[in-house]
């Protein structure tokens, strides 16, 4: 695998990511990704992804509840502006913290049993936070409205404001959404705070991932994926390192619920859908199921065809066979339009089976595949890398 | 002194009666085996042994505490390893990192969260996991990935892992089942070399050829009790043996 375990390699690695996250706003800009919403999605995503892949990927434990945490998060954060300050440090710390304390209970539950029963426990635990959400908590999350902030809080270390309008979350008096316009080989970049504070937070989820994967405990993880009747019989407890991977998932879904709250200060129990919690299943196999850098490919591509495709309508791409004369050009926009705008999804699910079919461990391993064969062609260099 | 000691232990499966009354006493430093026709129940009383079935009535007492009631996880930090009837290996892992798995449970215990520092650091853990793997003569599959190996080097490969833990007592369920002639003797040369250290064994096998040259003393299984037990030169003879044997789906 490209992610060979050599320290040097690992080095490189997370080097190559900090640039590319860094240089996120300039990388993007041509692909028409380099505006502070879709980045920030990116790395929020990104965070979510890594972290279900610490349980689905090493454990091989497949949560269908996670957007619960992702939910639990984001309300945590919004009472943190509501309570507190508008600074988002609290409000992101809180999040992990509550996120984590809920899989907690989750987690010591639902790994009672393995398998589908495990799938279907989170999933059922989920839906309940769902619906909870929007009936007997609603003092909490005020239900269909959802959760936001109002100038009669009391943010006790906020001093009031002076003006009567609703203050802006923001790190240390920088407001999250400032962004910084700048001209370069005629291309507008956006350098926005908000972004950066979420890329702050990926490196280090990123960071943390790997250290993990490279640990002593990470072995164990991948362990209790290949044989947990031998780990037993080895003398090693499966259940307190399963409940450690579903916790630290939970809390990684918590950081990336409270960066939502943090971009934009509202929570609602949309968030906890099982649609949500599917939609990271699929980033995480797309990119490459226990691979580090994969989850995040997944979500980074997920989230991007989803902005881009469901942006075009049938004028965008009448335009785009503008080319062929007129008869072809109908049949083209008619072929393609199911695809585009509302109908984003199926060209997800398209490109989801054909990567399934062809790539069975994700787009990493067309990835690796790439690598071996330039490597090959390059001229005899052995590549001795144990896969992952 | 004896490591081991099973007293009229009995388990029912429905009206099956797998093991009637066993008893067994396994002296420290030596080999035991347990041979039988196949349903004889052998498999049965090293589960009881290990925390996976739990007897209905009996004792289990290893090194003067009991084994009855805890977890196979407890049972093997207490010193007892265990090899299965099909090699129970962690198939998606290198052969390395099978041995070393064994290691760390050893020197931490049943659960420890050191998701900080690096594996690579645990240069003493490897530097065993290596050792033993030469041992077993499988330092040049470090690397591979164990579900790939052979039939025969997968056993070797769980005995390894076993031996990296220094274990007080081994069990090990037909450890040659399903081998040729020739991989048969290599195991149980094997065996003797291992069991010349002085690790304590107890090793199952339907064929009791195999066992006669390896143990010290054996216990004859049939229906789910024993029917004799003493010194192999004194099995061989005995008529209650031959004709579980001969009476048996076995010839
Ligand atoms: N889990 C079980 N449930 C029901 N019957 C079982 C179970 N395990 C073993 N048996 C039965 O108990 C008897 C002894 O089996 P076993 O201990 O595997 O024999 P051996 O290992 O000597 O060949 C057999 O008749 C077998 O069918
Ligand atoms: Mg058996």
């Amino acid at each position: 695998m490209i992610e060979s375990i050599s320290p040097r390699n690992d080095r490189l690695l997370l080097a190559g990511f900090i640039l590319a996250v860094v240089l996120g706003p300039i990388i993007l800009a041509p692909f028409g990704a380099g505006y502070p919403d879709l980045l920030q999605k990116f790395a929020i995503f990104g965070i979510f992804a890594i972290g279900f892949n610490i349980l689905f990927g090493l454990t091989g434990y497949l949560s269908f509840g996670h957007a619960a945490f992702l939910g639990v998060g984001s309300y945590a954060a919004v009472w943190m502006f509501k309570l507190l300050t508008m600074n988002v440090i609290p409000a992101i710390i809180f999040a992990v913290i509550v996120s984590g304390l809920f899989s907690v209970v989750i987690g010591y539950i639902s790994l009672r049993r393995s398998g589908i029963y495990f799938s279907i426990l989170t999933l059922a635990f989920a839906q309940m936070s769902y619906n909870l959400a929007y009936s007997v908590l609603t003092p909490i999350t005020n239900g269909e409205t959802g959760l936001q902030i109002t100038l009669s809080d009391p943010r006790i270390l906020d001093a009031a404001a002076a003006d009567r309008t609703l203050p802006l979350s923001n790190f240390f008096g920088l407001p999250m959404n400032r962004t910084w316009d700048v001209e370069l080989l005629g291309m507008g970049l956006q350098f926005n705070v908000g972004y950066y504070v979420c890329a702050v937070a990926l490196i280090a989820g990123f960071y943390i991932a790997m250290r993990i994967f490279r640990s002593p405990f990470g072995l164990m993880l991948r362990a209790v994926k290949s044989n947990q009747n031998r780990m037993l019989y080895t003398g090693l407890n499966t259940r307190p390192y399963t409940l450690a991977a579903f916790v630290i998932s939970g809390m990684y879904a918590g950081l990336a619920g409270g960066l939502m709250a943090a971009t934009d200060p509202l929570a609602g129990a949309e968030r906890m859908q099982w649609t949500a919690s599917g939609e990271v299943v699929l980033m995480t196999i797309l990119g490459g199921a226990g691979t580090l850098l994969g989850p995040v490919l997944g979500a980074g591509i997920i989230k991007y065809c989803e902005q881009i495709f469901s942006s075009f309508n049938d004028q965008v791409v009448a335009a785009f066979f503008g080319f062929l004369p007129d008869w072809l050009r109908d049949a083209a926009v008619w072929i393609t339009s199911p695809f585009v705008g509302d109908g984003w999804h199926l060209t997800l699910g398209v490109v989801f089976m054909l990567v399934i079919i062809f790539l069975p461990g994700g787009l990493m391993e067309g990835v690796t595949r790439l690598i071996r064969w330039v490597r090959g062609r390059a001229g005899g260099r052995q590549v001795t890398v144990p896969a992952e | 002194m004896s490591l081991l000691t099973v007293r009229n232990l009995s388990k029912n499966f429905g009206g099956l009666k797998a093991l009637d009354n066993v008893n067994l006493t396994v002296e420290q430093g030596s080999v035991h085996a347990i041979i039988g026709p196949n349903g004889a129940g052998k498999s049965t009383l090293l589960n009881c042994m290990v925390g996976r079935l739990e007897p209905d009535t009996g004792i289990v007492d290893f090194a003067g505490v009991s084994l009855l009631g805890l977890t196979p996880f407890q049972i093997n930090q207490a010193g007892v390893a265990r090899v299965f009837q099909t090699p129970e290996i962690f198939g998606d892992l290198t052969v390395l990192e099978n041995v070393m798995i064994p290691a760390l449970a050893r020197r931490d215990g049943p659960f420890r969260l050191n998701g900080w520092a690096p594996i690579r650091g645990e240069a003493q853990i490897e530097r065993r996991a290596r050792a033993t793997l030469a041992d077993l003569g499988l330092e040049g599959q470090a690397l591979q990935i164990a579900g790939t190996l052979s039939r025969g080097d997968k056993r070797r490969l769980e005995l390894a892992m076993c031996l990296v833990q220094e274990p007080k007592l081994l069990l090990l369920d037909e450890p040659t089942a399903g081998m040729a002639r020739a991989d048969t003797n290599r195991t149980i040369d094997l065996l003797k070399t291992i069991a010349g250290r002085g690790l304590t064994m107890v090793v199952i096998e339907h064929d009791m050829h195999v066992v006669f040259s390896l143990a010290q003393r054996i216990s004859v299984m049939a229906q789910g009790t024993v029917i004799a037990e003493d010194v192999p030169e004194k099995i061989k003879g005995n008529p209650k043996v031959q004709e579980a044997y001969l009476g048996g789906a076995h010839a």
